[in-house]
C-alpha cells in the first residue's frame, strides 16, 4: 500500500510547562509491526494516546488510517484497534460475552459475532474456558484474549500499548506470534514495549528520549549506524547518554 | 443501537454477578425504613406514668381512669407521697409522674380551679415536650367531660385558666433546663391547661421520614453506585478501552447509569409499599407525580455522580467524594432529619441548593398532603433545572477528562 497507516509531523503535548512530547515526526507503512520504546516518561504512551483519541495533541498534525486525529475522530476510531496494558477485559464477564460486547460496540452484526467469536476461541484454545468468567483465567490467556478482542472487528491498525508487561516470557513468545499472524493478514501493528529483546521483532523502531525521536530506523540498520550490538546497548546510550558507561570501562566495574 | 444494548447488558450482569452489591442495594432501602421506622421514633408510646395520690376522690380517680385508657400510658407505680417519686425518676422507672393534691374534687366543685402537677423527665427534650403536651391533653379532655356534663361552673373559663396558675408555671425555667441536667423538671399544670394539640393526625413520625428516606436512598444507590461503578471502569482500565472506541460519550454515560435508573425507581417503589403496609404511611397524592418527581431526583443524583467519577480516578476517593457532596448534605440540609426551619441563616440558604430538600418538600406535599403539581410546580422546576443543568454540566466534564 503506498498510503501510510500513521502520518505524524510535529506531534507536539504540553502539560503546563513541561512537554511530553515534542515536535515528533515519523511515518508507520501499513502492514508494518512498528516498535515504539523509550524509558518511562519519555513521552511513549502520550504520543501513542493522541494517536487513539484519548488525548488532544497541543499541535502538530496526526493522520491515522489516512484520517485526521483532529477532525475525524470517529473515523479514526472506527479503524483502529486498542489493548492496554491493564488488558481491557471485564473480568466478571466471560471470554464469549467480552467479544460479544466490544463486537457490538464496534457495530457487528450478530452472525459476524458469533462466527468470530467461535473462530477465535478455537484459534486461542480457549473453547473450554469460553463460558468461565475471565477472572479465572491465567494471565497469558487473558492477555492472548485481549488481543483477539482488540481485533475483532478486524480494524487496520491496532495500537498496543505495554502488551506485554508481568508475562512469562514462553508467553511472550507466543503473543508475538499472534502479532505476527495479525501483521501476515495486513494489520498494522504500533506496540510499546520495556523489552529490548521483543524490539528486535520489530519491522522498524523509534526510540523516544525526553520527549523526542531518538532513534528511527529498521533494528539491523541502526545497530549498524550506531556501531552497538544490541539495541539494548543503544536503548542505554540514547536514554541516558550522561550515566552510559563507556564500554571499555564496564567490566572493570563489574568485576 | 446495538452498541448501546450491548453495554446496557455488560452493565446489567456486573450488577447480577456482584451478589454482595446487589443484596447490599436491593436489603438497603428494606432494611432503612425499619431502622428509621422503629430507632428514630419520635412518638409518644408505653409511657412509664407514676402517680401521687394522697388523698383519692371522684375527681383523681376519674383522671386517672382517663389516663389508664388513654393507650399511651402505662402506670408502673402509685405512691402516696411526691417526696417517693425521685427513685422512680432516677432509675428510670418513670418517664412521667402525676401529682394530685388532695381535695382535687372539692376544688372543681366549688368552682375553684384545681391543682396537680405533671412530672416529666425531659432529659430527651423533643419526647419531653411531647409527653408534657399529651398528659395536658389527657387532663383537657377530662374537663371537657365535666363541661359537657352540664357542670360548666366545674373549672373556670379556658381564658381565665391561663390567668395566674398557668401564667406563675410559665415563668418558672423552662423544663428541659434542669432535666437536661440530669434530674426529673417538675411543671405544675392547672387542671384546665389552655393548652391545645396540633399533631400530625395519626401521631406518626414515619409519616415524616418516609420522603426524606426515600431521597436517602436514592441518593446512595444513584450517585454512589453510579460514582463507583464508573471509577471502577478507570481502575480496571476498561474505561480506556471503551473511550478509544466510536462509542459517543453520552452512550458510555447512558449505558453506565440506566440500570442504576431502574434500580433507584424499584426502591422507591419498595420504600413506598414497605412504608405502607408497615407503618401504615398514607400515600395521599398521585403515585405517577411521585414516581416523576423521583425520577427527576435521580438524574440529579446521578449527574452529581457522574461529576464525582470525573475528577477522582479511584473507588475508594470516589466513595468519600460521594459522601461528601452528597449524601451528608442531603441528609442534613434536606430538612429529612433536622427542620429546615429552625436551622441558622447561612445554612438555611445553602439548603436551597441541595436537590434533597426540594425533593423531600415534594414527596412529603405530595405523599401526606396530597397536593399536586398546582401547589408543587415551583419545587418542581427548580428540581428540573438542576437535572437539566448537572447532566449538561457532567456529561461535559466526562468529555473534558480525556485531557
Amino acid at each position: 500500500m503506498i498510503e501510510s497507516a500513521i502520518d505524524v509531523k510535529d506531534l507536539t503535548r504540553t502539560f503546563g510547562s513541561f512537554t511530553a512530547v515534542d515536535h515528533i515526526s515519523f511515518e508507520v507503512h501499513s502492514g508494518e509491526v512498528f516498535g515504539f520504546l523509550g524509558a518511562n516518561g519519555a513521552g511513549k504512551t502520550t504520543a501513542m494516546r493522541m494517536l487513539i483519541g484519548l488525548l488532544t495533541p497541543s499541535g502538530g498534525t496526526a493522520r491515522v488510517a489516512g484520517h485526521d486525529v483532529y477532525t475525524e475522530s470517529e473515523a479514526v476510531k472506527r479503524s483502529i484497534g486498542y489493548m492496554s496494558q491493564r488488558f481491557s477485559l471485564y473480568e466478571d464477564l466471560t471470554p464469549r460475552e467480552n467479544i460479544r460486547l466490544y463486537g457490538g460496540i464496534y457495530g457487528l452484526t450478530m452472525p459476524q459475532i458469533r462466527e468470530r467469536t467461535g473462530r477465535m476461541l478455537t484459534r486461542l484454545g480457549l473453547a473450554r474456558v469460553a463460558d468461565e468468567q475471565v477472572r479465572s483465567l491465567p494471565l497469558g490467556w487473558r492477555q492472548k484474549l485481549a488481543f483477539s478482542v482488540a481485533l475483532v472487528h478486524e480494524p487496520r491498525i491496532v495500537f498496543l500499548d505495554e502488551p506485554t508487561s508481568g508475562v512469562d516470557p514462553i508467553t511472550r513468545r507466543q503473543f508475538w506470534e499472534l502479532i505476527y499472524e495479525a501483521a501476515s493478514g495486513g494489520t498494522t501493528v504500533l506496540v510499546t514495549t520495556h523489552y529490548m529483546d521483543e524490539a528486535e521483532y520489530c519491522d522498524r523502531i523509534c526510540i523516544m528520549v525526553a520527549g523526542r525521536i531518538g532513534a528511527i530506523g529498521a533494528p539491523a540498520d541502526l545497530k549498524k549506524q550506531f556501531g552497538v550490538d544490541s539495541i539494548d546497548e543503544l536503548f542505554v546510550r540514547l536514554a541516558r547518554p550522561e550515566t552510559a558507561v563507556p564500554e571499555s570501562a564496564l567490566p572493570e566495574r563489574l568485576s | 443501537m446495538t452498541a448501546l444494548r450491548g453495554l446496557l447488558r455488560k452493565e446489567i450482569f456486573h450488577i447480577l454477578r456482584d451478589r454482595r452489591t446487589l443484596t447490599v442495594l436491593l436489603a438497603l432501602p428494606v432494611v432503612q425504613v425499619i431502622l428509621f421506622g422503629f430507632a428514630i421514633r419520635t412518638d409518644v408510646n408505653d409511657v412509664r406514668l407514676a402517680i401521687v395520690d394522697p388523698a383519692p376522690d371522684d375527681a383523681t380517680i376519674a383522671l386517672r381512669n382517663r389516663f389508664a385508657s388513654a393507650g399511651v400510658f402505662r402506670t408502673v407505680a402509685v405512691v402516696p407521697r411526691a417526696a417517693d417519686l425521685d427513685p422512680l425518676f432516677q432509675t428510670g422507672a418513670a418517664q412521667q409522674a402525676i401529682v394530685f393534691e388532695p381535695g382535687l374534687a372539692a376544688d372543681l366543685g366549688r368552682g375553684e380551679p384545681g391543682h396537680m402537677l405533671i412530672i416529666t423527665d425531659a432529659t430527651e427534650p423533643n419526647t419531653g415536650s411531647l409527653l408534657q403536651a399529651y398528659a395536658q391533653a389527657v387532663v383537657q379532655g377530662y374537663q371537657q367531660e365535666l363541661i359537657a356534663a352540664g357542670r360548666p361552673s366545674a373549672g373556670p373559663a379556658p381564658r381565665s385558666a391561663a390567668g395566674p396558675p398557668l401564667a406563675e408555671l410559665l415563668e418558672g425555667p423552662p423544663s428541659a433546663g434542669p432535666a437536661l441536667r440530669g434530674g426529673p423538671a417538675p411543671r405544675a399544670v392547672a387542671i384546665v391547661p389552655a393548652v391545645r394539640l396540633r399533631f400530625n393526625p395519626t401521631r406518626a413520625s414515619s409519616n415524616l421520614f418516609v420522603p426524606g428516606l426515600m431521597a436517602f436512598v436514592l441518593t446512595i444507590i444513584s450517585s454512589l453506585m453510579t460514582a463507583i461503578s464508573l471509577t471502577r471502569e478507570k481502575e480496571t482500565g476498561t474505561m480506556e478501552a471503551l473511550l478509544v472506541s466510536p462509542l459517543r460519550p453520552w452512550e458510555i454515560i447512558v449505558g453506565k447509569v440506566a440500570p442504576y435508573l431502574v434500580i433507584g425507581f424499584i426502591s422507591v417503589v419498595a420504600v413506598l409499599i414497605e412504608a405502607r403496609l408497615i407503618f401504615h404511611v398514607p400515600l395521599n397524592g398521585s403515585l405517577p407525580l411521585l414516581l416523576f418527581e423521583g425520577g427527576l431526583y435521580i438524574l440529579v443524583s446521578l449527574s452529581l455522580g457522574i461529576l464525582v467519577s470525573a475528577r477522582t480516578s479511584s473507588q475508594r476517593v470516589a466513595m468519600m467524594g460521594v459522601l461528601l457532596a452528597t449524601m451528608l448534605p442531603n441528609v442534613l440540609l434536606s430538612g429529612f432529619i433536622f427542620p429546615v426551619e429552625s436551622m441558622p441563616a447561612p445554612l438555611r440558604i445553602v439548603s436551597y441548593i441541595v436537590p434533597g430538600r426540594w425533593f423531600v418538600l415534594i414527596a412529603r406535599g405530595i405523599m401526606l398532603k396530597g397536593i399536586g403539581l398546582d401547589y408543587l410546580w415551583r419545587e418542581t422546576l427548580i428540581l428540573a433545572a438542576m437535572a437539566a443543568a448537572l447532566l449538561i454540566v457532567s456529561t461535559r466534564s466526562f468529555k473534558e477528562r480525556l485531557d
